[in-house]
């Protein structure tokens, strides 16, 4: 056993691991974050991600004893006295999810591509979470929920309208027009 | 799955590394941005008895300038390299290479040395490192160091020349004088993925002419390779389409690619000839 102390969501831990437990195992099990999800086995679906000292890693492909000294922001960490983060936000009102597995992760990456990149292109967009997988959504509500967190964290108003009320999410059913055409 | 119980030692110094690597016992691995050991340690593929963990080796890290090259620590990770001023400079080769490896998260941990020292021959930077003629610096028991050319360094699958009790310490960039251009073509069939095949092509002109051309084939047998004979069809050739076209078709000549569920080994062979048209062609800033 290893002890190491680990600030996670705030709060800071003192914990002893063996050496071979994975950081999310240790967050999931010792300290009930299980907001913060495990996908695969192969380090591929980025479901298990969090921010390892403002940075965006696979806790899936970290040990426990790595992250000592470090500070670890998880899905739960994102709110502030109930208030959603941006990112969050967007995710609900542009629907960029519908199982909600990936989920997590997606809204981790996407905030750590957005600190490298405050306004990426939409091509940025899809290499910057490149890799998490979403084995529902086909990617587009996602896309839009980048796009539209990054709007409004940067302070740009070109995805909203009025007195500031986010616009509706475009729900692209073109590619379905089974669907288009049932609800016309 | 989690991997199986191991003893974790994290040293500070490149000297503490190397007494940890000694004393680690029969089966000791060294981690450097886990990106590929966990991953094989979580499937059970190894099982070592130690960890020696470089993560805190400091003097590991960063790219300098060092008069005719520059010098990429082992610990530099990913992202690092993709940000630095030096590497985009004077080897942007490695810079594109490594803007297709894996993904921001692995990016963020994964090390320019441990990808070299993993020596994967689906890895994006051997071939590259090939390419630029590359020298790998190595510490041995005791602290000793060599220099090893990049030529001598790729010995087989998965395997370098990096011996018992040995680390590898940083990767000496030769800095290329004269008008050089450098691209990385890649050919995968999804994001996020390992080449099927790709070709680093590293190209001088003079007077309207290729004078000299390095290229790096990743993928095309058990250890990276330089496709010599199209080198060597390249060298003098004339800078237009059909000349690189011409000599590009030589590029698969005396490789033996495996066949997985990928690709035919004869497809591989194929794509070699076409990659390098590109990666030639862009390189040459046709
Ligand atoms: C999902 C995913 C996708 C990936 N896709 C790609 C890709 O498209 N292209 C690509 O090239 N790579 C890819 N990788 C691998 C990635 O590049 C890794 O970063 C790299 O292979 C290993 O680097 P690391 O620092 O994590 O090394 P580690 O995993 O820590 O170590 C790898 C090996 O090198 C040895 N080693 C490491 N450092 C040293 C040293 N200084 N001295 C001696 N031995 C050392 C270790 O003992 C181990 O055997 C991918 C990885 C993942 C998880
Ligand atoms: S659980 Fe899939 S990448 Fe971590
Ligand atoms: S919403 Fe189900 S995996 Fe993405």
């Amino acid at each position: 056993m290893t002890q190491i102390n680990v600030r996670v969501d705030g709060v800071s831990y003192s914990d002893d691991v063996e050496p071979r437990t994975l950081l999310v195992h240790h967050l999931r099990e010792q300290l009930g974050k299980v907001g913060t999800v495990v996908g695969c086995d192969t380090s591929n679906c980025g479901a298990c991600t969090v921010h390892l000292d403002g940075v965006a890693v696979k806790s899936c492909t970290v040990l426990a004893v790595q992250a000592d000294g470090s500070e670890v922001t998880t899905i739960e960490g994102l709110a502030q006295n109930g208030t959603l983060h941006p990112m969050q936000k967007a995710f609900h009102d542009s629907h960029g999810l519908q199982c909600g597995f990936c989920t997590p992760g997606m809204i981790m990456a996407s905030i750590d591509l957005l600190t490298e990149n405050p306004s990426p292109s939409e091509t940025e967009i899809r290499e910057g979470i490149e890799g998490n997988l979403c084995r529902c959504t086909g990617y587009q509500n996602i896309v839009r929920a980048v796009q539209q967190a990054a709007a409004e964290m940067s302070g740009t108003q070109d995805r909203t309208v009025g007195n500031g009320h986010v616009s509706l999410a475009v729900v692209d059913t073109a590619a379905a027009p089974h669907v288009a055409g049932a609800q016309s | 799955m989690i991997p199986a119980p191991f003893a974790y030692v994290r040293p500070t110094t490149i000297d503490e590394a190397l007494q940890a690597v000694a004393d680690g016992g029969e089966d000791v691995k060294i981690m450097a941005g886990g990106q590929s050991l966990i991953p094989v340690m979580r499937l059970r593929l190894a099982a070592p008895e130690t960890v020696v963990d470089l993560g805190r080796v400091t003097e590991l890290r960063g790219v300098r300038d060092d008069g005719d090259a520059i010098v990429i620590g082992a610990m530099t990770t990913h992202h690092d390299v993709l940000v630095d001023p030096l590497v985009a400079q004077h080897a942007p080769l490695i810079a594109e290479a490594t803007e297709t490896v894996a993904d921001r998260q692995v990016r963020a941990r994964g090390t320019f040395g441990g990808a070299l020292a993993h020596a994967d021959p689906a890895g994006d930077l051997p071939a590259v490192a090939l390419a630029l003629d590359a020298e790998f610096v190595v510490a041995g028991p005791g602290g000793a160091r060599r220099t090893v050319p990049a030529a001598d360094f790729f010995v087989d699958y998965l395997t370098t020349a990096l011996g018992e009790g040995e680390l590898l310490v940083e990767v000496r960039i030769p800095k290329l004088a004269g008008q050089w251009g450098m691209h990385y073509e890649k050919f995968t069939r999804v994001a996020q993925a390992w080449p099927i095949v790709a070709v680093a092509a590293v190209v001088r002109r003079e007077n309207g002419a290729i004078a000299e051309a390095r290229i790096g084939l990743t993928n095309m047998g058990p250890t990276p390779l330089r496709a010599s004979a199209a080198e060597a069809a390249l060298a003098g050739a004339a800078a237009t389409p059909d000349g690189i076209a011409a000599a590009a078709r030589s590029a698969a000549e005396g490789t033996s690619p495996s066949s997985d569920l990928n690709a035919q080994a004869d497809y591989r062979q194929h794509l070699a000839q076409v990659l390098t048209r590109r990666a030639v062609t862009a390189a040459a800033g046709l």
